[in-house]
């Protein structure tokens, strides 16, 4: 189960051991990490599982998709590290990802 | 005999099982007067989710009625246009007015970004002493001991508040917040009990556009303040705006959250009231109020529905929607579909995934003032828990007449002394 680091616009880390094929989203939900919150379930329609994934870690990531792009350009803050995390399945190489939160899902 | 809730509610339910599907239009006013749509959707959920009607009142029109469908509906908005308008109602040519919601990409997407970032959660934040502070002062000076009505004394007045706040518009003349968001939604061609005419609502909008428009002067020769007016004459994609733009923006704005966070309001006391057992499950677990917001606000869906109009040939849950077609997406049942949401037809204040309901919309139009919405609620109910151990509902609420607006005109209530 590939640990996943999620850090908080505060600072605040807390790991998780994740599913191999769950999505990051639903990861964070399941574990009850406050700052994502998937409120259309992980369909790519509301825009509330905004997080940031830097280099190198975005390099083992699927591309931004078409829907996620549109998504993502209402979000606030958006920056190039932006992803939407139920778009973000979860592999054996994600093992240690760092996922920063924003200040607040919009 | 005037009928009671519970007698339309009955009579709703055997009508809805006997009556022919194909006779079905579930944007009968009637049904919302009454209060009785559920038992309709129930009925088309079941045996025609995707539904077409020729309604004597609203034109030929399709129902989406299941949450999957509905879905599908409010994120394709390639082929599902906001154009001409958003509500079952078709807009008159050339009112004038433009709002984002009723634009598709690009100038949606244009003006969505130029707004959004106003009522984002950190920029509220800074609000929120000021809505408590309000709030209590609302709540504070309620009659004790006597029958007042929710609506007017609490709904509106905390709502009217609110958006005065966020303008930091002269509270003096706040009452013309709700007035204006009435003369703009209220379309008199469409509306025969409309207390005015087009040329009237028209001359309306004008003073409203005058009176922001000193606003907007007077505070953008001033340093930039936390008020959404200020935010809009300053910021870097909409202090530019020309004056229709600028006028359709603050409608939207003050629409949005005038009606639907009004009738939560109302919608929230009445759901406690007809279900003791949550309202006991709130006072002994007072941190549930988060948690019970989503819910309250999935409960009444303020807006029944939103509709779209197909720009091309498409299939939605086996049926063909032919280009031109007019598609109403009822977030009204889809809120009650139990093949999404577990028990959707109770009210349960400590339900998982209580976010997860269709009330603000999906894809690039779901609310942007969602979050504020939430927050107004929370604060009330935080508030209200605080001082009120006992709100009795005594009388029969009054609903507003619209398969649009799913409100409350009057709700007769007593806190005791």
């Amino acid at each position: 189960m590939p640990s996943i680091h999620f850090i908080s616009h505060d600072g605040t880390r807390r790991t998780v051991q994740a599913e191999e094929g769950q999505s990051l989203m639903r990861t964070a939900v399941d574990n009850n990490v406050p700052g994502i919150d998937g409120d259309c379930g992980g369909q790519c329609a509301c825009g509330t599982c905004h997080v940031y994934i830097g280099a190198p870690w975005s390099d083992h990531l699927g591309e931004v998709g078409d829907n996620e792009d549109g998504m993502l350009e209402f979000t606030d803050c958006r920056q190039a590290s932006s992803r939407l995390a139920c778009q973000i399945r979860i592999t054996p190489a994600l093992d240690g990802l760092e996922v920063g939160l924003p200040e607040g899902q919009h | 005999m005037t009928m009671t809730w519970a007698d339309h509610q009955a009579a709703a339910r055997e009508d809805a099982a006997r009556i022919a599907v194909a006779q079905i239009d579930p944007g009968n006013p009637d049904y919302f007067e009454n209060d009785t749509a559920a038992h309709y959707f129930a009925r088309l959920r079941r045996d025609s989710p995707v539904h077409f009607v020729d309604s004597p009142l609203h034109g030929p029109y399709w129902s989406v009625t299941r949450y999957q469908d509905i879905m599908a509906v409010d994120t394709n908005h390639a082929v599902f246009s906001s154009q001409p308008g958003i509500t079952i109602a078709d807009p008159p040519q050339g009112q004038g007015l433009q709002m984002f919601i009723a634009m598709d990409p690009p100038k949606h997407d244009v003006q969505r970004k130029a707004v959004s970032p106003i009522v984002a959660p950190a920029n509220l934040a800074g609000f929120q002493d000021l809505i408590r502070e309000r709030t209590c002062r609302v709540l504070d000076s309620l009659p004790r001991g006597e029958t007042f009505d929710w609506v007017e004394k609490v709904s509106i007045e905390l709502t009217t508040l609110m958006l005065a706040t966020l303008f930091d518009f002269p509270l003096d003349d706040r009452h013309l917040l709700p007035f204006w968001s009435d003369v703009a939604t209220d379309v008199p061609e469409l509306n025969p009990a409309s207390p005015r005419t087009r040329e009237q609502r028209s001359e309306e909008l004008h003073k409203m556009l005058a009176y922001f428009t000193q606003l907007w002067n007077e505070r953008v020769n001033a340093p930039p303040r936390g008020d959404l007016v200020s935010m809009l004459a300053h910021g870097e994609a909409t202090r530019n705006m020309g004056p229709l733009e600028l006028l359709g923006n603050l409608v939207l704005l003050i629409v949005g959250g005038n009606d639907t966070t009004r009738n939560s309001m109302t919608g929230g006391l009445l759901a406690l009231h007809r279900n003791p057992a949550e309202w006991a499950k709130l006072r002994a677990q007072p941190e549930l109020v988060e948690n019970m917001v989503s819910e309250i606000v999935r409960w009444q869906t303020p807006l029944a529905h939103m509709r779209r109009t197909a720009l091309a040939d498409i299939e939605v849950g086996g049926q063909q929607i032919r280009k031109g077609d007019k598609v109403v997406m009822w977030y009204l049942s889809g809120n009650r579909d139990e093949s999404v949401i577990a028990e959707a037809d109770k009210f349960i204040i400590d339900r998982p995934r209580a976010r997860q309901h269709l009330a603000f919309g999906f894809g690039i139009h779901r609310c942007v003032g969602n979050r504020l919405a939430e927050l107004q609620l929370k604060i009330l109910w935080e508030e209200i828990q605080k001082r009120f151990p006992v709100i009795e509902v005594v009388g029969e609420p009054v609903h507003v007449r619209s398969p649009f607006v799913r409100g409350f005109r009057h709700l007769p209530v007593r806190i005791p002394a």
